[in-house]
């Protein structure tokens, strides 16, 4: 698969919660390519500051008008900038990086948290055309973390939410939902995108389980390319790197969260 | 080899090692160049230097590896490579493919070391070695024989004695006298030296009250390096004969030229690999481009323009 440097201009922003905005980008040869799970690194300025790019996953692919959409929380600098941007504006993106789902199952389950639900997203669309809508698990700190429900809602069977302060749905993590979904739904395949530590007990549940796992991990990476190795971690018997051989690695694969 | 590339007009010449353009890549910011072939022709860059070689793989640290910065970054990566055997069986047959100088950046933790990788390494399809003394983020090699001059002229000795390939040693800016370190690598033997390798520093994030680096401090890098390593090419090319690649924050052909006017015959892009993956061949245009408007000929007519003696 080859990567581009797209100049994309941006066709809109919407506001998602206090903290998250979708951007919308004209980036024809990225959406021509892109595959559930990839991720684009985006320069949010020309200036050198901030200097790197950001990393961002693929939450949504529009094929025939070549358009991507990039789900993103307002945390630094660069997310500040990012949010400022408006239609008609050209911003430098680079993509589609690393490896995607495999998206073989017939009975998936998506579970994830936080922006871990912009990748997710995409796969569940992309499920969906396929004629296979997902069960999905969701969990957040509050119900305005779960706006995410609006969403999915359209492209999924059943949806499990969780929040912390029990606003919305079952208090507590989403490993309060999951035992039970895995024992009564049999599921042939996990997909979990969110904080580490959600990530870490949901595969070894669902390992568990003897369901397959694939998770999708978050490093802090600079070049996104394989060259830099900011991303390297350890795999099994072997050193992995997040932005070129993942972020989407099978549970088995990765030992260090 | 593309003869005529750029006109000619940039070619270069680092103690026999040919290139069409000054052009080169910087080691451990451009992998091993085959990351990059999407987005450039490797044949249009000068050489590419590849990510520091250890004899025995090596995992890296642990923890955060890169955090951003004013205008820069700090990264504790740590020399993460797959080894000399794996590099050997793996990479340079792909990489040899390219007609394009390769350099390979090799850290060691004895002079004897260094002495047996530079061997293993003088193989058809290697050009160069380039002693890395100057990494900050290993406790074992690297910067340890870089902040002294006597030790690191041991390393160059050790290298020169086993290799056939034109020697170019990359100088740490973590030192008191720059100049002193580069007349060492000098007397020592080196074909070349390169300058200059990252600044230690680091970051605490004030909300956790802890370091942000996995191993507490890093390397800097990026434009706000700049000034520093221009300041240390003009002292360097003052003191030494042997031909200098300059790098440190370059981001476009203007601040290449800063380091050809202070002296340097080559020069390395680093960190701007990660923002731009096109920049290095980017770059040569741009000093194309530069010396029309100045009415310069050759690359080899603005070297050194700003250097005392030529003002």
């Amino acid at each position: 698969m080859t990567k581009y440097v797209e100049e994309a201009r941006v066709i809109g922003q919407r506001v998602l919660n206090r903290a998250t905005k979708q951007i919308d980008l004209i980036a024809p040869r990225i959406a021509a390519e892109a595959v559930p799970g990839q991720f684009v690194n985006v320069q949010v300025s020309r200036r050198t500051a901030p200097l790197l790019r950001r990393p961002l996953g693929i939450a949504w692919v529009d094929k025939q008008h070549g358009a991507i959409s990039l789900i993103y929380r307002i945390i630094g600098d660069a997310t500040k900038i990012l949010a400022d941007v408006c239609s008609g504006d050209v911003i430098s993106v680079v993509g589609p990086l690393g490896h995607g789902f495999d998206c073989s199952a017939k009975h998936p389950l998506l579970v994830g948290g936080g922006t871990g639900l912009a990748p997710l997203l995409y796969l569940a669309e992309s499920m969906e055309e396929e004629g296979i809508r997902p069960d999905v698990l969701m969990g957040g700190r509050t119900a305005d973390d779960l706006f995410w429900k609006d969403e999915y809602v359209n492209l999924v069977e059943r949806m499990g939410l969780t929040t912390d302060d029990g606003s919305l749905g079952t208090r507590g993590t989403v490993m309060a939902e999951l035992p039970l979904m895995l024992q009564r739904l049999h599921y042939d395949c996990v997909y979990v995108c969110g904080p580490a530590p959600m990530m870490k007990a949901v595969s070894a549940a669902v390992t568990e389980a003897g369901i397959k796992c694939q998770v999708s991990l978050e490093r802090y990476m600079a070049c996104g390319l394989g060259a830099c190795l900011s991303c390297s971690c350890q795999g099994v018997g072997k050193r992995i790197k997040v932005c070129q051989d993942g972020p989407v690695f099978w549970a088995g694969e990765v030992t260090e969260w | 080899m593309v003869r005529y590339l750029y006109h000619n007009r940039l070619a270069t010449d680092i103690a026999g090692l040919k290139m069409k353009t000054p052009v080169t890549t910087a080691s451990g910011t451009f992998g091993f160049g085959l990351e990059f072939t999407d987005f450039l022709d490797l044949e249009k860059v000068g050489a590419v230097t590849v990510k520091g070689t250890t004899l025995a793989p090596r995992a890296g640290n642990k923890g955060q590896r890169v955090v951003e910065t004013p205008s820069g970054m700090l990264n504790c990566v740590g020399l993460e490579n797959p080894g000399s055997d794996y590099f050997l069986k793996e990479t340079l047959p792909k990489l040899r493919k390219y007609k394009v100088p390769i350099v390979v950046n090799i850290d060691a933790s004895s002079p004897e070391e260094y002495g047996e990788l530079a061997a293993k390494l003088d193989v058809k399809g290697v050009d160069a070695v380039e002693i890395n003394v100057s990494c900050p983020n290993i406790k074992d090699g690297g910067l340890v024989f870089g902040t002294n001059a006597k030790s690191m002229a041991q390393v160059v000795r050790e290298v020169k004695k086993n290799t056939s390939k034109v020697v170019i040693t990359k100088l740490s800016p973590n030192v008191t006298s720059i100049t002193e370190m580069a007349k060492a690598a000098e007397d020592a033997g080196t074909d070349a030296l390169s300058l200059i390798n990252t600044l230690i520093g680091m970051k605490i994030d004030v909300h956790r009250q802890r370091p942000v680096l996995g191993n507490v401090t890093g390397g800097l890098s990026g434009p706000c390096i700049r000034p520093v390593a221009v300041r240390m090419c003009y002292e360097v090319a003052q003191a030494v004969r042997v031909p200098i690649i300059g790098m440190g924050g370059i981001m476009c052909a203007e601040d290449a030229v800063e380091f050809f006017l202070a002296g340097a015959s080559a020069i390395a892009v680093g960190t701007a690999n990660f923002v731009d993956p096109a920049i290095a061949e980017t770059i040569s245009l741009g000093i194309l481009e530069y010396m029309d408007q100045h009415n310069i000929k050759k690359l080899q007519d603005m070297i050194g323009l700003a250097l005392p003696e030529r003002q």
